[in-house]
């Protein structure tokens, strides 16, 4: 064991760095869809959707402000913005006017009705934005690389994939966690998950929370989307790429759990990134093993919580 | 009762015999419309290929029904999705047929969805021609009557970067391989290798990656790659994957540590732009480069490039060449029957009959639909590099490879035949252009 690690420490190391990097955008879009569930009791399969708005939209807008002549700093703030906005936008058109209208519905046509929203929104994206591969990289270029030692050599890293998606990852969970746990909103939403019965019951305006939660949690999958934006080539089908991935993160996490979405992300990132070094047939696999293995000792996820059947 | 005299019974039985057969032998009708069955992608990630391809049928239709049809027929092209899966476009494919009527199909960019739907054109009696899918097993595992490639496939398009790398860098020792993992990523790598291996053996593979098809980050495999510094690096990744790839690996200087090879880069090189680097090896899956130095016919290459930049703005990228060589092979074919049939309109045997061996010329050549099916496409094979003329990576220091010379011989399976190949085949092979 020793000497493996001897032989082969300096790749693990190489393998931990591009595992947290993976790791923070994973949970950006999870973290998003897991709070919509745990609120809304929807699984909402149109977030993929709009993690490919937010992707799209960041990238268009930083395509205009480049052309405009202005700063490339600017394109930075305008990832946030456009998620925001995308968020802003989307979010309680889909919520007032579609979801509202199925959460008495059983969870099948629930889920009919999100995908339908999904496919309807894959053609949106195709009208708009059209087929083409489009990027726009200069938040990327802007910040550089650093070169990392390895042994003799050294291996450049783009400091947007070494520092800017962990750290946008970070300050999500520590601020999401402050927000639920700190603010009387937050509280009301941590209240609504926990038990939505008593809560409506206590006078708790349950309609407002699910607006509001909705809204957030679009908003959050379009920051996926948009910091994704920098690295990846936009195509068809991005979103629908995302959202398995994000499936299996919310399964293994435990319904509406942002710590259980952090780790799971972490675990799921890390064990891609090694996978690649030493194994690299497994990669596909990597998340989808971790979530049999999490779900055959804990059924509710790593944080979720047993609840009784009510009847 | 009516008795009939012995004259009357032979001629009855004369009629009963020779009727039908005279009836088979009446022309069929000539159609109002040539309706052609178009397969391709118009969702999902290979909608990058499959929306321009739509786009150069449908601007090569409208002109040829302006200058009076295909054997003065009109052609109307009628679009299948092939996003939905291939049990779908199987269903679709006998939809065109049975109710909509069409003559022929051209049919499809996956390997996947050609190698489900060829096998219809045997029960359909309909012609079918292969106008973009690579996969070398079509024509290596079965006999088809009716269907006919009318471009080049996976084994030369895979051949040819590999023999302009071993003559123009013979040193290397080291190989990666980064594919999609799907049938054309995994094909694409047995035949390199199966090829590199009977080329130049002793060449070591430093690493095997596969991504997840529809990847969007290869930060982890670029890392891995830039640790191993291997001399090459192969990928026929297309579409979004590959500028991903590129754009992820430049930004980290890959480029400066190895040589990439890209044997299906022409389709990305225009939304890369700048971001291609220089001096990597770049294929086009046939000749048809923009910047092709030499065209056949110049007027008409010229003609249709900038007819389909002014109507898209933007430059028709290989599958736009590939329908461009369908419609012209289809136009071909059926002259080449209606004259055979002394201008009457011909049976679908007799259609499929006339481009068994059919020669028909494109802007840049001429191919030959072999006795097989298959199309013999030359390629065209160089390294990357920026000029005036296009804001795009194009190809320089270009090499032709006849397409006879990297094709399995009739009746012999690609990968033996890959098996044979000998290094001096580095030198015989492909000319400058």
């Amino acid at each position: 064991m020793a000497e493996w690690f001897q032989d082969n420490g300096l790749l693990l190391g190489l393998a931990l760095l591009d595992g947290l990097s993976s790791a923070g955008l994973i949970f950006l879009v999870a973290v998003g869809l897991n709070l919509v569930f745990g609120v809304l009791r929807i699984v909402n399969v149109a977030h993929g959707s709009l993690y490919a708005i937010g992707a799209y939209s960041a990238a268009s807008i930083g395509i205009f402000l480049a052309s405009r002549g202005l700063p490339g700093w600017a394109s930075i703030p305008a990832l946030v913005l456009s998620a925001a906005l995308v968020g802003a936008v989307l979010g309680p058109l889909i919520e007032r006017f579609l979801l509202r209208r199925i959460y008495a519905q059983e969870e099948v046509v629930q889920l009919l009705v999100t995908f339908a929203l999904f496919m309807i929104l894959e053609d949106v994206q195709k009208l708009v934005w059209g087929v083409q591969p489009i990027h726009h990289d200069q938040a990327m270029k802007l910040l550089g690389t650093i070169d990392i030692p390895f042994g003799a050599d050294f291996i450049p890293f783009t400091n947007y994939q070494l520092f800017v998606l962990p750290g946008f990852a970070v300050v999500t969970l520590v601020g999401l966690a402050w927000f639920l746990r700190r603010t009387l909103t937050g509280r009301v939403i941590v209240a609504v998950t926990t038990d939505r019965e008593a809560a409506t019951a206590m006078g708790i305006d349950a309609q407002r929370i699910f607006l509001l939660t909705f809204t957030f949690g679009a908003m959050l999958a379009a920051l996926g989307g948009a910091l994704s934006s920098p690295t990846a080539a936009l195509v068809p089908g991005v979103g629908a790429q995302t959202i398995v991935l994000s499936f299996a993160v919310v399964a293994t996490a435990g319904l509406g759990q942002i710590e259980g979405a952090a780790l799971t992300s972490l675990m799921m990132g890390l064990g891609r990134s090694i996978a690649v070094y030493f194994e690299p047939e497994l990669e596909v696999v990597v998340p989808y093993i971790i979530m049999v293995l999490v779900l055959l000792v804990r059924p509710q996820g790593l944080f979720g919580v047993i609840e009784t059947r009510r009847v | 009762m009516t008795t009939l005299t012995r004259r009357e019974t032979l001629a009855a039985g004369f009629g009963a015999v020779l009727l039908p057969a005279t009836l088979s032998a009446q022309p069929a009708p000539r159609p109002a419309e040539l309706k052609i069955g178009v397969t391709t992608f118009l969702s999902g990630p290979a909608s990058v290929f499959g929306v321009p391809s739509r786009r150069a049928c449908e601007m090569l239709a409208e002109q040829i029904n302006a200058a009076g049809g295909i054997a003065g027929i009109p052609m109307r092209p009628i679009f299948v999705d092939e996003g939905p899966g291939t049990d779908h476009l199987v269903g679709e494919i006998r939809r065109l047929v049975q109710s909509e009527g069409v003559h022929a199909i051209f049919q499809s960019i996956s390997s996947g969805s050609c190698l489900a739907c060829t096998p219809l054109s045997r029960e359909l009696n309909k012609v079918m021609l292969l106008w973009d899918c690579g996969t070398q097993r079509i024509f290596e595992e079965n006999r088809y009557d009716y269907a006919f490639r009318t471009q080049g496939y996976g084994t030369s398009e895979v051949l040819a970067p590999l023999l302009y790398l071993l003559k123009t860098k013979p040193n290397i020792r080291t190989l990666a391989v980064v594919n999609q993992d799907y049938a054309w990523g995994r094909d694409s790598w047995e035949l390199w290798k199966t090829a590199m291996d009977a080329l130049k053996p002793g060449v070591r593979v430093v690493a095997e990656m596969f991504p997840r098809f529809g990847s969007t980050d290869f930060s982890t495999e670029i890392t891995r790659l830039l640790a191993l510094r291997p001399d090459v690096i192969y990928s026929t990744s297309w579409g979004g994957e590959l500028v991903t790839f590129i754009r992820q690996a430049t930004e980290r200087r890959l480029h400066e540590r190895t040589t990439f090879v890209l044997p299906v880069a022409e389709a990305s090189l225009q939304i890369l732009g700048r971001s291609m680097p220089e001096g990597h090896i770049i294929g086009t899956r046939g000749d048809h480069w923009n910047n092709h130095p030499a065209p056949a016919n110049p007027e008409l290459f010229n003609s249709f490039v900038n007819a389909y930049r002014q109507k898209f703005n933007e430059y028709p990228i290989y599958p736009c060449h590939h329908m461009a060589q369908a419609v012209w092979a289809l136009k071909a074919g059926v002259e080449k029957a209606v004259a055979t049939k002394g201008g009457a309109w011909p049976s679908d045997a007799e259609l499929a009959a006339a481009f068994r061996g059919l020669t028909f010329p494109t802007p840049t050549s001429t191919i030959t639909l072999r006795e097989d099916g298959q199309g013999l496409e030359d390629q065209i094979v160089g390294v990357s590099s920026f000029n005036d003329r296009f804001p795009f990576a194009v190809p320089k220091e270009m090499m032709l490879y006849p397409a006879a010379q990297v094709s399995a011989p009739i009746g012999q399976k690609s990968t033996d035949w890959l098996k044979t190949l000998q290094p001096a085949m580095i030198e015989s092979t492909g000319r400058s252009i």
